[in-house]
């Protein structure tokens, strides 16, 4: 085998041309920022995913009243793994990129090692002061080796159980709070009350959305998930890999999951139809669950502490692309966005919990009208209290996604846990390239 | 045939007084077609041939999407990876499959279809134009539509098949019925256009042929057997090649039939098209995904030498 080489410019020029046809949609859409400038006035695109919740929590609309000669547009993607692949391929080609771009907590250590040259140090910026305030991890997954900061933390994802308390009462369970936390305080408990809830629901109506959900959320309550603290990837052989999908795939055998994908399109009309009575909740997908179920939802939800009282699902962070039109205004947004009173604010009226420490203490006594009066401030602010401090590798994405596959798999076609085991890590390697 | 009576064309004398220029314009006569075909072959080599040889080059190294600025030689390795990687045999399987699945029944449609057209009806443009619309419908639009249509809890196709009392069909995750669900896409939107295809061909078919048929007794499905399809040979393989051409390379549909580029949870649709866009653009290896893209070009080139094979030893058996 002959030794690799590296070749600098026909590499940058073959990018361009392999990443051509996908951006020229994206190129004519990034170039509104120019003309703009001439009478001060100033157009700030932000891209999502999911629901971060900055414009239904009014925070836009209150930020240009502040700034009348701020325009603020955002776009979203609703799947974090579509919205990824697209930056991706923007970053490759270097068009098409809004002046802030969200990113998944776990797809930081992939921008940290691989990309920190793609985006703007904040440091540079004026902000380098943004992650103060924040619980210490979470601005100490964004920070590059040198010192760089690549990104500013906005919320975390303390976990707990979102429950249809008509469903429950239907089928005979206690809709009580405490009481249901103390009956799933820990995952064989939420396994157990879930085939009570089987014997007696209606068909058609299961007990939880997928094992997808479950998994996630079981394996977001251990420090070490798919990847060690020294970087090498033990997902193969890892505890919380093993233990949550276990308890997953009792979860299928028993029949308790609606085998719903999660972020498709009849996963999202679920949540109105009432095909199924729980889901693991971390903070931000309250702000899910009131943009899916609607008005019509108002009253029908409640929320109570999960098993192993803890965990840590998502949660993110806004970026300045190195490529963006407006990086100072973009700065200035971001400040804003992520200081504690909007993250604050942001739990009020989305769930988004904060990860500023200032807002965590200001919002302990928040509750949801939308939930039953649920006290989700002191809910969630129990859950981040023992948060494990993630070990966060480059390919988190990319293995949760294998194994929440594999998962469909058992649930959707019947396959045997091992078989579909099995497969999970070939996926894995499949997408490292191995 | 075409070619040399359109070239002689210029070479008609010019309308005006055309007797002092005469032999200037004799010379940008001859180069003239030169300059007109200029700009296709100019476009051609700047957006055909480059990126394919520039591809060819890319396969032969490491290159990844994040970080795109570096390129590692590798030789061949990407190609017998991907000779040895199951799921590169899957994709070849699955595109096989689906383009069975959709291109015979859609061709053998259009036949019948056409066959069908061929024959005095009132309203006949009508129907001619209506066979159109699938295919002037982008594949997004129709895709969208038959993922609704296929949905397992709120879609209609389950909903009348429980309404029946059959069991509902997860027309995603089964791999057959995925399979059959993308077929019904690709059927869906180019039935018509064949069709009109061999329509054309049909009407080229002199009637007294049908004439002397009918003289002779034959019935129309005999005409259709002894007369259509043997006159509209060259018109069928015609079709048979583009079929097989498009159906190697399907992509728009499988893609948007879930949303997502894995072709299903277990990679149960996943054509070739996908798996080359899932290792470029979902795990971000270009390198590969060039030598994906290589090794199905060489498919295609295959496969239509081996159409134009079948065919040509067709037309030697029936002499």
């Amino acid at each position: 085998m002959r030794p690799p080489r590296v070749r600098r410019s026909t590499a940058a020029l073959g990018s361009a041309v392999l990443a051509t046809a996908l951006l020229l949609s994206a190129c004519s859409s990034g170039g509104s920022g120019s003309k703009d400038s001439a009478d001060g006035k100033v157009t700030i695109t932000v891209d999502l995913f999911g629901t971060f919740g900055f414009k239904e929590a009014g925070l836009y609309d209150e930020y240009m009243k502040l700034h009348p000669n701020v325009t603020i547009k955002q776009t979203d993607t609703q799947d974090e793994g579509q919205y990824w692949q697209a930056l991706q391929t923007k970053l490759a080609g270097g068009g098409g990129l809004a002046d802030i771009q969200g990113l998944e907590v776990g797809r930081v250590a992939s921008v940290v090692q691989k990309q920190a040259d793609k985006f703007t140090d904040l440091k540079t910026l004026g902000i380098g002061d943004v992650n103060d305030g924040l619980v210490p991890w979470k601005g100490a997954a964004i920070k590059t080796g040198d010192g760089k900061v690549l990104g500013a933390g906005t919320d975390v994802g303390p976990e707990a159980i979102c429950y249809r308390t008509d469903l429950f009462q239907a089928a005979g369970l206690p809709t009580d709070r405490t009481e249901l936390a103390a009956k799933w305080s820990t995952w064989q408990g939420y396994l157990d009350l879930g085939k009570q809830y089987a014997a007696k629901a209606e068909a058609g109506n299961a007990w939880t959305d997928s094992a997808a959900g479950m998994f996630t959320a079981e394996v977001g309550q251990q420090k070490v998930r798919y990847s060690d603290e020294a970087g090498k990837p033990v997902y193969d052989s890892s505890p919380a890999v093993k233990t949550a999908w276990t308890d997953a795939t009792a979860l299928v055998a028993d029949g308790l999951s609606a085998k719903l994908a999660q972020w498709t399109p009849e996963w999202n009309k679920a949540f109105s139809t009432g095909k199924f009575a729980t889901l693991s909740c971390p903070a931000w997908m309250i702000g899910y669950i009131k943009g899916q179920a609607g008005d019509a939802g108002s009253g029908k939800w409640d929320i109570a502490a999960g098993p192993g009282k803890t965990g840590n699902w998502g949660g993110s962070y806004l970026a300045v692309p190195r490529t963006a039109k407006h990086p100072k205004e973009a700065a200035e947004l971001i400040k804003w966005l992520t200081a504690k009173e909007q993250q604050a604010t942001l739990f009020t009226k989305q769930g988004s919990f904060p990860s500023s420490i200032g807002a965590q203490d200001a919002i302990k006594d928040v509750a949801d009208p939308y939930f039953n009066n649920a006290p989700i401030g002191q809910i969630f602010s129990e859950s981040a209290k023992a948060m494990p401090a993630q070990v966060l590798g480059t390919d988190d994405g990319v293995i949760g996604k294998a194994f929440t596959d594999a998962l469909g798999e058992v649930e959707r076609t019947g396959t045997a846990p091992d078989t579909a085991w099995k497969h999970a890590l070939d996926n894995v390697k499949k997408a490292n390239g191995n | 045939m075409a070619l040399s009576s359109t070239a002689r064309l210029p070479a008609a004398p010019p309308a005006g007084p055309a007797s002092p220029a005469r032999r200037p314009g004799r010379l940008r006569r001859r180069i003239a077609p030169y300059g007109f075909l200029a700009p296709f072959f100019g476009l051609f080599a700047a957006f055909g041939l480059f990126p394919l040889l520039y591809t060819a080059w890319v396969s032969l190294h490491r290159v990844e999407l994040q970080t795109s600025d570096r390129m590692d030689w590798l030789g061949f390795q990407n190609y017998t990876r991907l000779l040895s990687d199951p799921f590169f045999w899957n994709a070849l399987r699955n595109t096989f499959t689906i383009g069975v699945l959709s291109t015979v029944p859609q061709l053998l449609m259009a036949l019948g279809l056409a066959h069908l057209l061929n024959y005095r009806l009132r309203g006949r443009t009508f129907f001619r134009v209506a066979m159109l619309m699938p295919y002037a419908t982008s594949v997004a639009a129709a895709t969208l539509v038959f993922a609704q249509l296929f949905g397992r809890d709120y879609g209609l196709i389950n909903w009348v098949l429980s309404s029946l009392g059959v069991h509902p069909v997860d027309w995603q995750a089964n791999t057959w019925a995925s399979q059959f669900g993308v077929s019904a896409i690709v059927t869906w939107r180019w039935t018509g256009y064949n069709a009109l295809i061999y329509l054309a061909g049909m009407q080229s078919i002199p009637g007294e042929l049908y004439e002397s048929a009918a003289v002779d007794g034959a019935s129309r499905w005999q005409q259709f057997r002894h007369v259509t399809v043997p006159g509209l040979r060259p018109t069928i393989v015609f079709t048979v090649v583009v079929s097989t051409i498009g159906a190697t390379q399907l992509f728009g549909e499988p893609l948007l039939y879930e949303g997502n580029s894995g072709g299903g949870i277990s990679h149960q649709y996943q054509t070739l098209g996908l798996y080359l866009y899932e290792q470029g653009w979902t795990f971000f290896h270009l390198g590969r995904a060039a030598a994906v893209a290589w090794v199905m070009f060489l498919l295609i080139v295959l496969l239509a030498l081996l159409n134009a094979a079948i065919a040509a030893r067709r037309n030697r058996t029936d002499r």
